[in-house]
């Protein structure tokens, strides 16, 4: 791998030596776990261990739970009962895949919002950030699909609604949403799909992620500063860095196991917190239950859907553009897969030469405002959509949009910036001052 | 607990129904905390209630109620009802497994004789009534929603479930009146305020081995209890596991924190003002 200057791995004894001749695994896993890190990264760089756990947790667990679990409308509710009644530690399996999906999905949340504060999606990082976003969309698609699977009220209603946005394409969506279906309707066919793709789907993550990881160890970590690492010799490097074993492993380990601690009181004693109860009622095609609710991690954008209704002007405008071939419907997928577009732009969009929010004293108060506005969106998402929830949505999702197409190439024309330090080195030791023993021992 | 949705003008539009959508926003009445054995992360099942519980299930629900998710064998497990093995098969006895009315499904159709199949050693479907099968009940319905709709005080008296059918079987009024051929009784709790199903229970209906209260109030608690259990027949193994879990990951986390600090020392040097 190219990148930070740093020393590789030597092969010493005999067998190490004829190993590495013919498959250099050792160099390739010494070099990845030896990686030269910022010294300065804070505590929101350790998401990402909590994702890759989440993604081994869920992996580990689904695959235990697919031993037993049968994918057929008649039986799947009662195959999942079978899992918390009558498999040993069934229940704790299913509870920690449940609210696993939960934790991945606040990670993720918290992983991508730094990555927007720090600038971590900018030159050179542009692949890494697009790479992220696929993942974060094949985890939509997982988890969409995850929750199907038992067949509850809400599996089923869900399933109906979300398949229903592609029926919204015109011309071809119904037939879309047919071949997504596998027939008419939400049916034995959907399901067995449906697990048939959940089980495929992470592996296709894990591959991502390898990508990912492989990606910014090329470029080398963003960190807090936005500056970058020093690489014009290896003792300039090591200023500017420690590597990532014991530094960083002992660090994101105990950010995991504080995590963990709280991930599983809540499996254990408020496991269906995040639930809805209506998932233990077996799905029913004749009964509409009274609400259908998307989990929370989908909420922001759902409210992002049904902000776009009839009497905005903007979706009359594309109505009328478009010869009606765009109507309310339609406007609002496009604006919910057009919210997460226009943040996978962000490396294009963001004009500024400063990286890190740290730094520029005007997009701080925007970047605040975006997390608010995520936070307003996933209230109204989760509201009965009255008028006044109604302005609110339309109001949050326009600053959506307009944060990432409006305010974040202007303000690197007018924004004036602060004072960067010149090194992570200068930046470390005004926090921790120039002790002796500043360089780490190799 | 996030707050339910309500099925939108999208969701009629999505699933191709078209035109307007009309849902009137879901109004839940208040229901009560009833302080349960079980409530909270120390909570656990009381071994007498649940065997009360079951007696009333089986002498009163039973009859227009199925529960067939639940095994009859679990009435002997620890942390449930906790049956001896010779009372859960006396219990068994009961169900003869080529009974049509408990068991349609063992009975082919055509010959009237029954099937080769192997029989379940669950308690009854039962859908004589198209009354809703009770295995899951205790989680299929949830009371509690807050403080401001976070759901938080879940953590201390569980999603209301519990809460939830008792107040329902304490919920009427005396009142009926007639839809479409079906007599309908109100119901303070229930959604739309009239229900199919006729006040089940009555004071002393139901006569405990041991004398305990026999009233509507204490009997609906029993009940609730015992619905709780067949939801949730593990709970208590669970509560176990966490206390287990989050002890161990306290300790791992104090030694974690110690080896970070003392690693990173040496990088730090002594932090200035």
């Amino acid at each position: 791998m190219a990148g930070i200057p740093h020393d590789h791995y030597e092969p010493k004894s005999g067998i190490e030596k004829w190993l590495h001749k013919r498959l250099p695994i050792v160099g390739l896993l010494y070099d990845t776990i030896m990686i030269p890190t910022p010294k300065n990264l804070n505590w929101m760089w350790i998401w990402g261990i909590v994702l890759t756990f989440c993604l081994v947790l869920q992996i580990v667990t689904g695959i235990v739970l697919a031993m037993h679990y049968t994918p057929n409308t008649g039986l799947a509710f009662a195959s999942v009962e079978h899992i918390m009644r009558d498999v040993n530690g069934g229940y704790m399996i299913r509870y920690m895949h449940m609210n696993g999906a939960t934790l991945f999905f606040i990670a993720v949340y918290l992983h991508i919002f730094r990555g927007l504060y720090y600038g971590s999606y900018k030159a050179p990082r542009e692949v890494t950030w697009i790479i992220g976003m696929l993942i974060y969309l094949a985890m939509m698609a997982t988890a969409f699909m995850g929750y199907v699977l038992p067949w509850g009220q809400m599996s089923f209603w869900g399933a109906t609604v979300i398949t229903g946005l592609f029926g919204a394409i015109p011309g071809i969506g119904p037939s879309i949403q047919q071949w997504l279906l596998g027939g008419p309707a939400v049916d034995n066919a959907t399901l067995n799909r449906f697990f048939s793709l959940h089980y495929l789907l992470p592996f296709v993550i894990a591959a991502l992620v390898a990508v990912h990881i492989w990606a910014f160890h090329t470029t080398g970590n963003n960190n807090p500063t936005g500056v970058e690492v020093r690489r014009t010799s290896k003792a300039e490097a090591e200023k500017d860095t420690v590597p990532f074993w014991p530094y960083f492993v002992l660090k994101d380990l105990f950010a995991l196991s504080v995590i963990m601690t709280i991930f599983f009181a809540i499996v254990a004693f408020m496991p269906n917190y995040f639930g809805s109860p209506d998932n233990y009622i077996m799905a029913d095609s004749l009964k509409t239950p009274p609400s259908i609710e998307p989990e929370w991690y989908f909420l922001p954008f759902y409210a992002i859907l049904r902000a776009f209704t009839q009497d905005v002007w903007i979706v009359q405008l594309a109505h009328f553009v478009t010869f009606g071939l765009v109507d309310a419907k339609f406007f609002g997928v496009l604006a919910m897969f057009g919210a997460i577009a226009v943040m996978a732009l962000a490396p294009w969009l963001d004009t500024s030469s400063i990286r890190s929010g740290k730094y520029r004293p005007m997009f701080k108060w925007w970047f605040l405002l975006l997390c608010i506005d995520f936070i307003v969106l996933m209230w109204c998402g989760s509201q009965f959509p009255t008028a006044l929830i109604g302005w609110i949505s339309l109001i949050a999702a326009t600053y959506w949009f307009a944060y990432f197409l409006i305010i974040l190439p202007l303000l690197g024309v007018i924004e004036k910036p602060g004072k960067v330090p010149a090194t992570i080195e200068e930046d470390f030791n005004a926090h921790y001052g120039q002790g002796e023993a500043a360089h780490p021992a190799e | 607990m996030i707050r339910k949705l309500t099925l939108s003008a999208l969701a009629a539009l999505a699933i191709g129904v078209g035109g307007s959508a009309v849902q009137a926003q879901v109004v839940e009445p208040e229901i009560a905390d009833v302080p349960f054995s079980f409530d909270g992360p120390f909570g656990t099942f009381d071994e007498h209630q649940l065997q009360r519980g079951l007696q009333i299930y089986t002498e009163v629900c039973s009859t227009c109620h199925g529960m067939d998710l639940v095994a009859i064998r679990t009435l002997g497990d620890e942390g449930g009802p906790h049956l001896p093995a010779d009372q859960v098969k006396a219990y068994a006895d009961a169900f003869p497994v080529n009974d049509t009315a408990s068991n349609p499904q063992f009975i082919d159709a055509a010959s009237g004789n029954p099937r080769k199949l192997i029989p379940s050693d669950h308690f009854p479907a039962n859908n004589s009534m198209g009354a809703p099968d009770l295995s899951v009940m205790a989680k299929a319905r949830a009371a509690f929603h807050g403080p401001y709709k976070l759901g938080i005080n879940q953590f201390i008296h569980g999603i209301g479930g519990p809460q939830y059918i008792v107040a329902i079987l304490n919920g009427f009024t005396g009142k009926t009146k007639d839809v479409a051929g079906n007599t309908v009784y109100e119901n303070t709790v229930f959604p739309g305020g009239w229900i199919r199903m006729p006040p089940p229970l009555s004071d002393g209906q139901v006569t405990f081995a041991d004398g305990s209260p026999n009233d509507v109030k204490h009997m609906s608690e029993d009940v609730a209890a015992f619905l709780m259990w067949a939801a949730e027949p593990h709970m208590m193994a669970r509560k176990h596991a966490g206390f287990d879990g989050v002890f161990f990951l306290i300790v791992l986390s104090s030694l974690l924190y110690l080896t970070n600090k003392r690693i990173w020392a040496s990088v730090k040097g002594k932090k200035t003002a």
